[in-house]
Parts: structure tokens; C-alpha cells; sequence
């Protein structure tokens, strides 16, 4: 067999090396955004469960708040979405009323409200995503499970986001009743934490921006925002959340997320 | 500095402590006007057309840790027109305790069976406190002891009731009543154990992503009285009998998207008749519609009574149609509207309620109630002048 020429083995062998690294460098922006979308589901698995208290503060354009408090629990389900569980302490005439979901990848969330003063345990609709949370800017698909299958996804650029440098990533809702066309999401490199959050509406106008801070690290893995802040661009107002006394590893199982434990949820 | 401090914690609607219990003590005080819009139909019936009435429910919540609580909620209320609706029960009165998949519950308390909005047929725990209001919804507390064992194939419950409350009714002076006064004090019972007759009851639920089913049978007392004409010391009056009966229920949810179809039947044995009734329908809910940020519900349900015209109840072959309205904002608005016609005798039920919050406190409730065109033979032929406007102020402490 004749040797090849000296140039020709070195083009062989950097053609050998493009072709074994080709994955990487052939990466569409659609596969890149998929892969950081997965890597940030995947630091966060194995939470377990947590419980959270959480207070809600709502603004009006003119500046008026009205605060709401709510305690809030999730048990993460391998394979499906998570079950959460989430019960209302103030406004006073919605205390003790309790939301149960058990979310799914892509399927409709299942829901069931617990009202106190009939002891009614009332199956509501799954399908309302984008309506607002509590008079809250936050909607439905805003605070339920964050399933990686719930969206497609497409890299756009590195950018600096604070001190970190983000992956800025659009997200397309796979879901038809989903009240966005679009989300630009900022995560950064370093923890794969979600730092900003643009929402486009069915107009593909800019509605909301959400915003993530103060995060702290849980059982030396997890990390949980203390503060989202919500804005409304087309109305002006505005919702803050307020995360306090996060505890992971409660015991919970699906005893604590079924039926029976809304009437006990109090 | 600790003088703040305690005044702080008395203060506190929540109180958890460094073992983990938790107390909360909170009240709902009801200031509420009614309105009636035409004179009184029934001799003996109070002249005036305006009631005020003022409730009172403390509730009194103390949890030992997350498996084992208690709660206590006595009930008053006051009213100008009718003395009967001024009245006090205990609503609950519950020691709840879990242990593995076991949930044991003690005392008195409420229970909720049931799909369907327009009406309640298998609901039958507890005792009607119809002098609250007309629709039935309010309860009085039920003594029981309940265990339920929850399983991969459902949640299994069992019952005693070891004492009968009698339906609350209204007075002579009341509105919403049948044209003869009721013998408040003088019920005849089946059973010679009277309110002492130890009632059971036993249910099987499942709840899945696709469909939520109960089913469940009821042996004892009857909730809903039967009446018969008996003489009295004033004429003629409506004596209460509660009869042993059977009672077998089955209520369901199919859940497709925004439609959730509903079902409950019953099927009841007692010592005058066998009967069936039923009432199937679905609530569809329009999620945001038209940008709106509102959750509007299209509801519908059919009510059927195989006794027809000779059932008690006047929604026997009716048709329930109406809309539920979340506004979703701050005030969290929120109104039902419907209406029940009755298919064969014409005549029809119109309900309209709505609510919103005033302030971080209190909560502003308006009912309007028509009974419209009942013909005689409707039961709904005694409230026929008895169509009302109720609004309601309650302040949440």
C-alpha cells in the first residue's frame, strides 16, 4: 500500500478529528438549548421534596400593594412532574383554602381545590395555564413544574448577566393553551440557575419580565431563588415573591399529596 | 422590647411554636341584610320585607405536630325576623389523627360527598341547617367517628354516627317556608332509638388523572324529612318524620381537557317507597378568554327523580343551566349565575351570587334568589313570594 503524503495525513487526521467531535461542533441552537435545558433539570434532580413559605406581594400601577401569604410544598415524582401542594394563610377569607396539582410532562396539570368552609374537595379544570395566580402577575404555567418536555428550545448567544456570564436561551411552549409564543430565558454558566425571564404574548409583544435573586444553595446542591420579581410591561403592575424558611427532606410521600391531606392541610 | 414582643404574639393569627405544634385562632363575624321584594304569601308570616341577621364562627385550631390536630368551631347566629334562624350549633368539634395510611377522625364535624353544583343528593353525613339558607349547603355538625385507609386502589372509608340532628326549619315568622307552620319539636322517628339510633355509613373513592369516583352507602336516619298535616294546638301544623332507609350513592368526574363531566345517582329503600334519582351534567371552563385573564365556566346539568311529580323535591325533571365567573384579581371577584327550570311544570329557580374582598379583612357577598312562575304542584309553589336580595358583610379576624 502506497503511504500517503505527509499533507495528506495531516488533513486525514484533523478530517478524523472534526468527524469524532462533530456532535459539539455540528450542535444546532436547537440541540444547545435542549442540552442546557436538560443540565439545569438535571442539577436540580434529586430534591426530593421541599416545603416553603411564601409571600406574595401584588402592585398596582399606582404603586398599592396588597400582600397574600401562602405556604407551599412539592414532592418531586421520578419520571412525571412533580405533585405540589399549596395552601393559602392570608387573605383571611381564603385561609385554609388549598391547591393540589399533580403536574405532568406535557399533559394537562391535574387539579383539585380544597374549600374549607364546605370541606369540598372541587376537581377544577387542568387546562388554564396562562390565567393569573391568585390576582398575582405570575399565571398558572408561570409557578407549576418546570418539565424540560414542556417547551422547545433554541440557543441564541452568551451574554454577561451580572457578575456571571448567562446562556441566553428561547423556549417555545409546547402546550397550545399556553398564553406566550415565546420566553427568553438568561442561565448562567456557572450553576445553570434561571436569572431572567422575558415573556412574549400570543401578539409575540413583550408582556412580562421575571427576575431571580438572592439564591441560596439547599443540601449543598440545590439552589432556590429568595426573591422573584415579576413586571408587567403592558399594565405596569407588578408581583413580588418572597421564599423564607425553605426545607428539603421532610419525609413527605403521596400520602401528603392526595386527597385526604387536603382536608388535614390547614 | 418584650413588652412588643408579647404584644405581637397575642396578636398573631398563627402561633408556631419551637416544638412544632401550631395554634391559630381566627373568627368570621357575618353582617348580613335581606330583602324581600313582594309581601308574604303564608297567614302568620312576618310583614316585615327586611331582615338583618349577625353570625358569629370562632374557630379554635391547635396541631400537636403535622399528624395530629384539633378543631373547634361553635356557631351563632342572630336574626330580627324569624326566631328559629337565631340559633347555635357546633359546627366541629374534630380530634384528626394520621398514622401510616390511616386517617382517624373524632367528634363533631362536616362532611362533603359529592360532583354536581345545583344540587346534593349524595352528600348525607350531615344534617341541613336550612334556616342558614335555602339552598341547603349550610350543615350542622355531625358527632362521628371515621377511619379511613387509603390504598393504591382508593381510600376506604367507614362511619358512625352515633347521634341524629334534626333539620333545622323555619319558624312561623319566616319567609321561605310552606304555608303551614312546622312542629319544630314534635319529629316522629322511625325508630324507636329516636336521635339515639347509631347511623352508618361506609364510601370507596379514587382519584386518577382521568376520572374521580366515589361510591357509598348510608343506613339509618334520613336527613330529609318527609311531612305529614297533624292538628295542633294553633291549627293545623307539618310534623317531620324521619324514616330508617337505605342509601346507595355513586358520584363521578370525567376529566378531559377544559370539560369535566359529573355525575351523581342515588338509589334509596325505605319503609313507604324505592326510588331513583340523578343528576349528570358537565362544567366546561373557558380558560382567559379573549385575553381577559378570567376563568368563565359553562355549566349544565340535567336532574331527574323517578318518582316525577310525586317526589318531595321539585327538581325531579329540571334542567340546571349557568356560568361561573373568576375575575382573578386582587378582589378576587367571583359570581355564579344559574338557573334551574323545571321541564314539565314550567317553572324555574334563579340564583345569582357574587363576591369580593373589601380590604385584607372582610369580604362583601351579594345572593339573589327568584322563585319564578312555580305552578301548584311545585314545591317551589310555597317560596313563590319569597324572592330576595341579600347582601352580606364579613369581617375575617
Amino acid at each position: 500500500m502506497k503511504s500517503l503524503p505527509r499533507l495528506d495525513r495531516i488533513l486525514a487526521a484533523a478530517l478524523i478529528s472534526t468527524l469524532l467531535a462533530g456532535p459539539a461542533a455540528a450542535e444546532t441552537p436547537e440541540e444547545k438549548g435542549l442540552a442546557i435545558a436538560r443540565e439545569a433539570d438535571r442539577r436540580d434532580e434529586g430534591y426530593g421534596d421541599s416545603a416553603v413559605q411564601m409571600q406574595m406581594i401584588l402592585r398596582n400601577r399606582q404603586g398599592e400593594e396588597a400582600t397574600r401569604e401562602i405556604r407551599a410544598r412539592s414532592l418531586e415524582v421520578a419520571d412525571d412532574g412533580d405533585k405540589s401542594l399549596i395552601i393559602f394563610d392570608q387573605p383571611k377569607d381564603v385561609e385554609g383554602t388549598a391547591l393540589l396539582t399533580w403536574s405532568h410532562k406535557v399533559e394537562d396539570d391535574d387539579r383539585w381545590l380544597y374549600l374549607p368552609a364546605l370541606k369540598r374537595v372541587k376537581r377544577i379544570a387542568g387546562n388554564n395555564k396562562s390565567g393569573p395566580f391568585m390576582g398575582s402577575e405570575f399565571a398558572f404555567e408561570d409557578l407549576g413544574s418546570q418539565e424540560v418536555e414542556k417547551y422547545t428550545y433554541k440557543y441564541l448567544r452568551d451574554e454577561a448577566c451580572g457578575e456571571l456570564t448567562c446562556f441566553v436561551v428561547e423556549r417555545y411552549p409546547v402546550d397550545k393553551n399556553s398564553g406566550y409564543t415565546r420566553q427568553v430565558m438568561w442561565i448562567d454558566q456557572t450553576e445553570y440557575r434561571p436569572q431572567k425571564i422575558e415573556f412574549y404574548d400570543r401578539k409575540q409583544s413583550l408582556l412580562k419580565t421575571l427576575e431571580f435573586k438572592d439564591y441560596a444553595q439547599y443540601l449543598d446542591k440545590h439552589w432556590r431563588a429568595a426573591r422573584m420579581d415579576m413586571v408587567n410591561h403592558q399594565t405596569g403592575k407588578s408581583t413580588t415573591l418572597l421564599f423564607r424558611e425553605y426545607r428539603f427532606r421532610n419525609g413527605y410521600s403521596d400520602r401528603d399529596f392526595d386527597q385526604a391531606s387536603l382536608k388535614n392541610a390547614k | 422590647m418584650l413588652r412588643i414582643g408579647i404584644l405581637a404574639a397575642a396578636l398573631a393569627p398563627v402561633a408556631a411554636t419551637a416544638d412544632g405544634s401550631t395554634l391559630k385562632l381566627s373568627a368570621e363575624l357575618s353582617h348580613e341584610a335581606r330583602g324581600y321584594l313582594q309581601d308574604a304569601a303564608w297567614p302568620g308570616q312576618s310583614g316585615d320585607k327586611l331582615g338583618v341577621s349577625l353570625a358569629l364562627l370562632p374557630e379554635l385550631y391547635y396541631a400537636w405536630n403535622r399528624d395530629t390536630s384539633i378543631t373547634v368551631r361553635p356557631f351563632a347566629r342572630w336574626d330580627t325576623i324569624d326566631d328559629e334562624r337565631t340559633h347555635v350549633d357546633l359546627r366541629e368539634l374534630m380530634l384528626q389523627h394520621r398514622f401510616g395510611d390511616f386517617d382517624l377522625r373524632a367528634g363533631v364535624g362536616r362532611v362533603f360527598w359529592g360532583v354536581t353544583e345545583s344540587v346534593h343528593l349524595v352528600d348525607i353525613i350531615n344534617q341541613t341547617d336550612l334556616v342558614e339558607n335555602p339552598d341547603g349547603e349550610d350543615k350542622l355538625g355531625q358527632p362521628m367517628l371515621s377511619l379511613a385507609w387509603t390504598t393504591d386502589y382508593g381510600s376506604f372509608t367507614g362511619y358512625v354516627l352515633p347521634y341524629f340532628r334534626e333539620r333545622t326549619l323555619p319558624g312561623p315568622d319566616a319567609r321561605l317556608r310552606a304555608p303551614l307552620p312546622y312542629a319544630i319539636d314534635d319529629a316522629i322517628y322511625e325508630s324507636s332509638e329516636e336521635e339515639k339510633h347509631v347511623d352508618a355509613a361506609v364510601r370507596w373513592s379514587l382519584s386518577t388523572s382521568l376520572l374521580d369516583i366515589g361510591i357509598s352507602h348510608f343506613s339509618g336516619t334520613a336527613r330529609d324529612p318527609r311531612f305529614e298535616i297533624a292538628p295542633g294546638e294553633t291549627g293545623p301544623h307539618l310534623v317531620p318524620i324521619y324514616d330508617q332507609i337505605e342509601q346507595t350513592g355513586v358520584d363521578l368526574n370525567v376529566v378531559t381537557g377544559g370539560w369535566i363531566w359529573k355525575l351523581e345517582a342515588i338509589h334509596q329503600t325505605n319503609r313507604i317507597e324505592d326510588f331513583t334519582a340523578a343528576a349528570a351534567g358537565f362544567e366546561y371552563t373557558f380558560s382567559a378568554p379573549l385575553g381577559t385573564g378570567w376563568d368563565v365556566g359553562a355549566l349544565a346539568e340535567f336532574l331527574w327523580d323517578d318518582r316525577g311529580s310525586d317526589s318531595p323535591s321539585p327538581f325531579q325533571r329540571d334542567v340546571f343551566v349557568g356560568t361561573r365567573i373568576a375575575a382573578n384579581d386582587v378582589a378576587g371577584t367571583e359570581l355564579l349565575a344559574g338557573a334551574i327550570v323545571d321541564t314539565e311544570r314550567g317553572g324555574a329557580f334563579g340564583n345569582v351570587e357574587a363576591s369580593r374582598r373589601l380590604g385584607d379583612a372582610g369580604k362583601l357577598v351579594v345572593e339573589l334568589r327568584l322563585f319564578m312562575d312555580a305552578d301548584e304542584e311545585d314545591p317551589l309553589f310555597f317560596f313563590r313570594r319569597d324572592d330576595y336580595l341579600q347582601i352580606e358583610y364579613i369581617r375575617y379576624f
